[in-house]
């Protein structure tokens, strides 16, 4: 079993891309790895309750640990008790924790 | 031994909030204890460079001071004096033909040129790398 590390920045809104990493994340937990879905900048749009947030929390059922960069929820008036659910507002030290552990990561 | 985190960044400065995540990260390592390298490729050379100058905002009618721009060399140079003081390690390696291609050679004190071989043997030497990308 791996471990990864996927590093979203982008919005799901404007970047149909964005949908095909969540489903990489899923799909590399259905093969037995262990995988952080971490969102940063504008990754974090889609925790709010909407029609995307729902992919998010997919993946969460599916086993991925869907995390948001609790800096980049601020930056957006995001209150992090507000996130839909399966995902949870974490400090930006996860990713170094996560790099020091030898995780293999992707940023998108 | 301290474990060894390798940075490989591409976005020139002011231009995407992936410059500012990217220090963010760099900052957090150090206070962890991690050393660091950065490899700045393509228009990220231009993060250290010594003659980025604050402005005023004739717009706002705000003064240099009062505008306090902030400048990426700035943060760059606190982040080295950050680790020179928690006793690790930041090297920051501009690629050189980038460098020559922007005329961006005056870098501040502590930044060093040159070539992806250094990204390689930067990877090779680290417990794991990240490469943030600009597309």
């Amino acid at each position: 079993m791996a471990k990864y590390l996927l590093i979203e920045s982008r919005d799901p809104f404007e970047n149909n891309i964005v949908a095909r990493q969540y489903d990489l994340a899923v799909n590399l937990v259905k093969e037995g790895n262990q995988v952080t879905l971490f969102l940063v900048q504008n990754g974090v749009l889609p925790v709010r309750p909407g029609n995307l947030s729902s992919l998010l929390t997919n993946a969460a059922k599916a086993g991925v640990e869907v995390l948001a960069d609790d800096f980049s929820l601020r930056e957006r008036g995001i209150a992090a008790a507000k996130l839909a659910p399966g995902i949870k507002a974490v400090p930006l030290s996860i990713v170094i924790d996560q790099l020091a552990e030898g995780r293999k990561a992707i940023w998108h | 031994m301290a474990t060894t985190l390798t940075f490989a960044l591409m976005d020139a400065p002011y231009e995407n909030a992936r410059s500012t995540t990217a220090l963010r990260l760099i900052d957090l390592a150090v206070k962890r204890g991690v050393n660091v390298n950065v490899f700045a490729y393509e228009g990220a050379v231009y993060l250290p460079f010594a003659k980025q100058a604050q402005h005023p905002n004739a717009v706002h009618g705000r003064s240099v001071e009062e505008e306090n721009h902030p400048l990426p060399r700035a943060w760059i140079a606190a982040l080295m004096k950050e680790a020179t003081a928690k006793g690790v390690k930041l090297e920051w390696v501009n690629c050189g033909l980038c460098v020559d291609e922007r005329g961006a050679a005056e870098a501040i004190e502590g930044v060093r040129r040159g070539s992806p071989a250094d990204f390689w043997n930067f990877a090779q030497n680290s417990d794991n790398t990240l490469v943030i990308g600009t597309k």
